[in-house]
């Protein structure tokens, strides 16, 4: 049993051609350096040209209600990703 | 769906409420979302974590079934394409942690009740995949079970709830078409493979159908839980919303729901069709279904060995940090 | 699948001319030179694959199967031209899911079973080390069509380096237990490092055309890499020979790749010529 958990920390990232960072969510890590490293994996899929802040959750004073989250996209070599990848014929309707 | 049977606290009307409960159930009903240090009743956040919690774990714990192919995927672009969709299942059991984090409890804390037995994970992954046909199963019923509820919850009251219902709807539906894709394969193929896609269809039907969980239409759990907007529908609704959507696309398949009392209703506007064997899926909650054991086997085996790499990456970033530390009063 | 199969379409259009396919005398070393690069990400990410969902940590098992999503990235398209350069119509699927272990042409290195996650990372440290700087010398390499596939690889595979390099130093320095296991994963797949390094006649006819680099010339760049690392992690270099175990890529390989073909390959044995 792990004695000690690793801290939550909270996930911003500014897309290639994007203005500001934007938050995309969470993830846990031991530290900063891991955090961002495990960002790359969790939230960008390791999308190229891509700026990554990690914030530990605890540091963050929060006031009431937030915006919407943002979306990413997957990367683009990852077709498959994308639903439309997948021929569904028009006969089967929508899914 | 991923969350069954959730206890939800006792519903009260808005007389009985204290003033803070009334204004909280009024930003519901106007669609307000709730956010995580908001004021909020007792009842609602244990809700919540329960509900989120038993969805993170059947994320994570759903990554078995079909993991278990990945290393036999027939082409290497199925493989690519089984592994992707599998990763984005402890994705999504990673957003919804985060989430449910929010509501004051922790992953490991989590973690920890779904090793003892003290949290569940949905029934459906205490089934075994036992061919390829499975893959294709599993993606267009058990995924498209999944998203009948994960849509409407994408307007869940609570906020970070919903933002990972959005982020999750999008991904998932990339996974019930590559599932649909892996059954037109399948039985427009060979006399074998047809076989093995209506094999996968018969044991998958019922236990896809149970995903509902039974009907809660009298449940007084489910009506609190719909006045917060944490549960939209009622599990009959959405049942009859799967088998309405699916049996089309079973028929476009050339396969046969196993279910000879399956007729279209005119009257009512939707089939008709038998209710699965709610004795089994009560077995199957309490632990005897086909995989149970093997399946939290699994979880607490990867949780336990992985202790010295989590501990051993958590020492580095102390001792790291120390070095930094000491740097910084040297100077 | 339409989508992929417009992408292909647009790459073949846009590809390169390569004198080098169609030197018939070069032909047999260079199939058997691309299967080797092709077999190694193919097993490396067959191997990585196997944590999928058993990881000991939600973002390390994420982590993973990015890695073994590249690697069978990398596969699609190593193994696609080796099927081009072979033009016996058969197919990347042909050779991954058809081969018999005496084809394969992976080192023993990438085929050793995972045990735990020391020896995985470990084995994919080393590994990425070469691959890095293999990629880096193939994108210059003399076939263009070549250096397309090792210049898109090595994208990834510089991250790859970066990722287990980073963890490697983390877990050596970590907790007295998280450095014992680190230090005996390297002293086991130590023995098994060399063969990346050894060139025999197909590798030698590979660097005469200018296609790929010699092997030899690899090794300094590895060796400072790793001991850098190694340094850092405070782990210790094995003393002991490096190229102990050979023969992967000559087709001998150890008990262990039987069991991953019997796996991976279950499907298309058991149901010959059928479509998946």
């Amino acid at each position: 049993m792990s004695k000690k958990e690793w801290p939550l920390w909270e996930i911003f990232i500014r897309g290639q051609h994007g203005l500001n960072h934007r938050h995309v969510g969470s993830l846990h890590a031991p530290d900063a350096e891991m955090a961002i490293n495990n960002a790359r994996d969790v939230y960008t899929r390791r999308k190229e040209g891509v700026s990554i802040w990690a914030v530990k959750s605890t540091d963050i004073t929060a006031s009431a209600p937030s915006e919407k989250g943002p979306l990413f996209d997957p990367a683009e070599s990852k077709v498959y990703r994308h639903p439309t990848f997948f021929d569904i014929p028009d006969e089967v309707g929508h899914m | 769906m991923y969350a069954q049977m959730v206890k939800s606290e006792g519903m009260k009307s808005l007389e009985d409420m204290s003033p803070e409960e009334r204004a909280f159930q009024e930003r519901i009903d106007r669609g307000e979302k709730i956010e995580p240090k908001e004021w909020m009743p007792e009842g609602y956040r244990k809700t919540l974590i329960r509900q989120i919690g038993q969805h993170a774990h059947s994320e994570i714990v759903g990554q078995l079934p079909e993991g278990n192919w990945i290393t036999r995927a027939p082409t290497l672009e199925r493989k690519a394409i089984l592994l992707a969709k599998v990763q984005d299942e402890a994705g999504h059991g990673l957003y919804l942690y985060s989430a449910a984090e929010t509501l004051g409890v922790s992953r490991d804390e989590l973690m920890e009740k779904l090793h003892s037995g003290a949290m569940k994970y949905s029934s459906i992954f205490n089934y075994p995949t036992l061919t390829w046909a499975d893959m294709g199963a599993v993606g267009w019923l058990v995924d498209g079970a999944a998203i009948m509820n994960q849509v409407p919850l994408q307007r869940t009251s609570y906020g970070p709830y919903s933002r990972a219902m959005i982020r999750i709807c999008k991904e998932e539906s990339f996974h019930q078409r590559q599932g649909y894709a892996i059954m037109m394969k399948m039985a427009q193929g060979t006399p074998e493979q047809k076989e093995m896609a209506q094999d996968a269809l018969n044991r998958f039907w019922y236990p896809a159908l149970m995903m509902f969980g039974p009907s809660d239409k009298d449940s007084v759990h489910s009506a609190q839980s719909m006045a917060w907007k944490i549960k939209m529908n009622t599990n009959d609704e959405l049942r009859q919303k799967f088998v309405d959507e699916t049996v089309p696309q079973a028929e476009y398949l050339g396969l046969t729901v196993p279910d000879e009392t399956l007729k279209w209703n005119d009257e009512r506007g939707h089939y008709d069709f038998a209710q699965p064997d709610w004795e089994e899926f009560f077995e199957v909650l309490k632990g005897n279904g086909p995989c149970n054991r093997e399946r939290l086997e699994a979880r607490r085996n990867a949780w336990e060995q992985g202790a010295w790499f989590r501990d051993g990456l958590t020492a580095y970033a102390e001792k790291s940090a120390a070095r930094r530390a000491a740097a910084l009063a040297a100077e | 699948m339409t989508a992929l199969a417009d992408i292909s379409a647009q790459e073949t259009a846009a590809r390169p001319d390569d004198p080098h396919l169609a030197d018939a005398e070069l032909k047999p070393a260079f199939f058997d030179w691309l299967c080797r690069m092709g077999d190694n990400t193919l097993i490396l990410g067959h191997r990585l694959s196997e944590w999928c969902g058993h990881g000991p940590v939600l973002e390390e098992d994420i982590a993973l199967a990015n890695t073994a999503l590249d690697l069978i990235g990398h596969t699609q398209m190593w193994l696609g031209l080796a099927a081009e350069v072979e033009d016996k119509g058969r197919s990347a699927d042909d050779l991954a899911f058809l081969r018999d272990a005496m084809k394969f042409r992976n080192a023993k290195l990438v085929e050793l079973p995972n045990g735990d996650m020391a020896l995985t990372l470990m084995r994919e440290f080393l590994f990425d080390a070469w691959h890095f700087e293999m990629l880096t010398a193939l994108a210059k390499s003399g076939s263009p069509r070549v250096a397309e596939i090792a210049a898109k690889a090595l994208k990834e595979v510089s991250y790859h380096l970066e990722r287990t390099s980073d963890l490697i130093v983390r877990l050596g320095d970590g907790t007295e237990e998280s450095h014992h296991r680190m230090q005996d994963a390297l002293d086991r797949l130590w023995p098994y490092t060399g063969e990346l390094f050894t060139a025999d006649a197909v590798d030698e006819a590979m660097a005469k055309v200018g296609i790929a680099p010699v092997l030899a010339d690899l090794q300094a760049a590895w060796e400072r890499n790793v001991n850098e690392v190694l340094d850092e992690a405070t782990l210790r270099k094995p003393e002991t020979r490096f190229d102990v175990h050979q023969g992967g890529k000559q087709g001998r390989h150890t008990e262990h790749l039987g069991y991953i073909l019997a796996e991976m390959q279950f499907l298309q044995r058991a149901y010959p010529g059928a479509s998946w």
